[in-house]
């Protein structure tokens, strides 16, 4: 906008508005997050006569606990197996039928693939409960492939209509080359089209793992034993046992989005465009 | 697609670009093996997973079955009208109404303001976007827990404002009255953020000549802001609209820390009505009818806001 000589007057009363507006929600935001983190060095004393300020005496035995607990480990190590199977899926799934989509014309096709953009009509939750006994027919009750499989099948709509964009925009010039060069369509993918796509497999992989690590409800159902608990469940279970024993809750709440946090920050470009142009090309 | 299916037999009959002449080459090449190699594994595990689920739904709808053995004891509709007749679904659906209108009448307009605000470039511009963001990429299950602590009646956040000003705390998520209204807050609080980021995104893309233009042809900064910027980000605000609204419909994991729908099914919303009425209880059919309804109401209002709003993109 042009109004960069404006934004540099000191005094001008809108100006000065903004930024009283933008700090006020920038507290808003971050005193929960921040009383959160502090709250987990408190003793439960100290949090109740002190909820907001920086802890007078810093507990660091709340959050050694945990670290050194298996718990927590455990925890951790169920929801990244559980993500990184529903993210291996969904990716090795979805490119393959994004490629034949993107490349291949045959009867059909198009209705094939409005067939699979069912899936973003409607939320998993609707169809959970024969779900659930679908996945105890398989007899896949309790165990990782019972959550990443459905995980995987309701991320393919989304995903593969990113990547089959995405594989459509590689010039046509080059599989026609490869082609006459004697290159099969499969090697074609995997030596061509799997590379130069990257980006785009970033972005899917991101969204599909941010989902799939955030996930409650279908570990929720398809899970019953607690050495299998992704962390989400786990955390309800750890509040239910220590229902008022607020600093050490707080001390777990934040070692278990201690992870999301970093991963944010490392790749918050990523992170941003992957959320925001899924949700806006689907 | 069909000329380039041209072209391509065309040179590997001809060793030349011949102009479009013989359409499908007599060869199916490689395309038959990757046909039959990579389309089965997405379509095998979307039909298995999401398809069937809703067909057997529709199914096990008319059956009263607690999931054990096969279904039997057929009973219609009945299961519909139970659900129908039950009190707290009304409130469910209610409460989804509540949620929608909060995102559109306070979550959207302090989206907007604010994309306005930090789309210009300016030092913490970019910091402040981010931060706003950050609680859009916490779990739903997290963000409850954190609030479940602010809102706590004892150690919470607001207890302690309340003990300042010398008053008995409230115990908010506990009561009737207000146990929805907190909830909605944090629905706020988590989800401003990504609306925000979809209108800057919007804005970044926006040709900038138009709105020169207008200012230059005598407009004050709030008249281009009302004439050519919102008119411009239409496209973007019917997206989030519809975004806030399929949230609403598939919200979940945040009720359950803080509230669990209760008390006495105040803050429940469809889904969570859906796990304490039908899963927790494993009413399979009863359960499955809640889902079909849910079903019933997201592709209604995906097809007719696709319709009527979204027809150009």
């Amino acid at each position: 906008m042009s109004n960069a000589r404006i934004i540099r007057a000191p005094l001008d009363p809108s100006v000065l508005l903004k930024v009283v507006f933008l700090a006020v929600i920038a507290i808003i935001v971050m005193v929960p997050l921040l009383a959160t983190l502090f709250g987990g060095f408190k003793s439960l004393g100290e949090l109740r006569v002190n909820p907001f300020g920086l802890p007078r005496q810093w507990e660091w035995q709340n959050y050694a606990d945990i670290l050194f607990s298996a718990r927590y480990w455990q925890l951790l190590r169920n929801s990244l197996i559980i993500s990184t199977l529903t993210v291996a899926l969904t990716l090795i799934v979805a490119s393959m039928a994004a490629f034949t989509f993107a490349h291949i014309r045959f009867y059909g096709s198009s209705m094939l693939l409005s067939y699979l953009t069912l899936g973003l009509l409607f939320p998993a939750a609707t169809a959970v409960l024969p779900l659930f006994i679908k996945v105890r027919d398989l007899r896949l009750l309790d165990t990782y492939f019972g959550v990443a499989l459905p995980q995987a099948a309701f991320s393919l709509a989304m995903s593969v209509l990113l990547l089959r964009r995405f594989f459509k925009d590689i010039p046509y010039e080059l599989l026609e080359a490869a082609l006459v060069d004697g290159c099969s369509y499969i090697k074609f993918f995997r030596y061509v089209t799997l590379p130069l796509s990257r980006p785009i497999l970033a972005t899917v992989g991101t969204i599909t793992f941010v989902n799939s690590w955030n996930a409650y409800l279908l570990p929720l159902v398809m899970l019953n034993t607690d050495a299998l608990y992704p962390w989400p469940l786990g955390i309800m279970i750890y509040q239910g046992e220590y229902s008022s024993e607020w600093h050490l809750i707080l001390a777990f709440i934040t070692l278990t989005i201690l992870p999301t946090i970093i991963l944010f920050l490392l790749a918050q470009k990523h992170i941003v465009a992957g959320l925001t142009a899924g949700a806006v090309k689907g | 697609m069909a000329r380039r299916t041209a072209s391509v037999s065309a040179i590997g009959v001809a060793g030349e670009m011949v102009p479009q002449v013989t359409v499908r080459g007599p060869s199916w090449d490689g395309r038959f093996t990757v046909l039959i190699l990579f389309l089965p594994p997405a379509l095998l595990l979307f039909t298995l997973f999401v398809v069937l689920p809703i067909g057997e739904a529709a199914w096990y709808s008319a059956f009263n079955w607690n999931g054990f053995g096969r279904p039997t004891n057929w009973i219609g509709l009945d299961n519909y009208r139970f659900v129908l007749e039950t009190r707290a679904f009304w409130l469910a659906l209610r409460n989804n109404g509540l949620i929608i209108a909060v995102s559109l009448a306070i979550q959207l307009p302090l989206a907007l303001t604010l994309a306005l605000m930090l789309a210009e470039r300016f030092r913490g511009a970019v910091a402040l976007r981010m931060l706003f963001f950050m609680p859009y990429i916490l779990a739903e299950i997290a963000t409850g827990l954190i609030f479940s602590f602010v809102y706590d009646g004892d150690y919470g956040l607001v207890a302690s404002i309340w003990r300042t000003f010398g008053a008995e705390p409230p115990h908010l998520l506990a009561s009737t009255d207000t146990a929805m209204l907190a909830v909605l807050i944090v629905i706020v609080w988590k989800y401003f953020g990504f609306h925000m980021m979809l209108f800057i995104a919007a804005l970044q893309s926006l040709d900038k000549s138009l709105i020169e233009a207008a200012r230059i042809d005598g407009a004050t900064r709030s008249q281009a802001l009302r004439h050519v910027v919102i008119p411009l980000l239409y496209p973007t605000i019917r997206l989030s609209v519809f975004f806030a609204i399929v949230g609403s419909l598939q919200l979940f994991d945040l009720v359950m820390p803080l509230t669990r729908g209760g008390p006495a099914d105040s803050s429940n919303t469809m889904v969570s009505f859906l796990y304490n009425n039908g899963i927790s209880r494993m009413r399979v059919g009863y359960g499955s009818a809640i889902g079909v309804i849910l079903f019933a109401i997201c592709v209604t209002f995906a097809f007719t806001y696709k319709r009527w709003f979204m027809r150009d993109e």
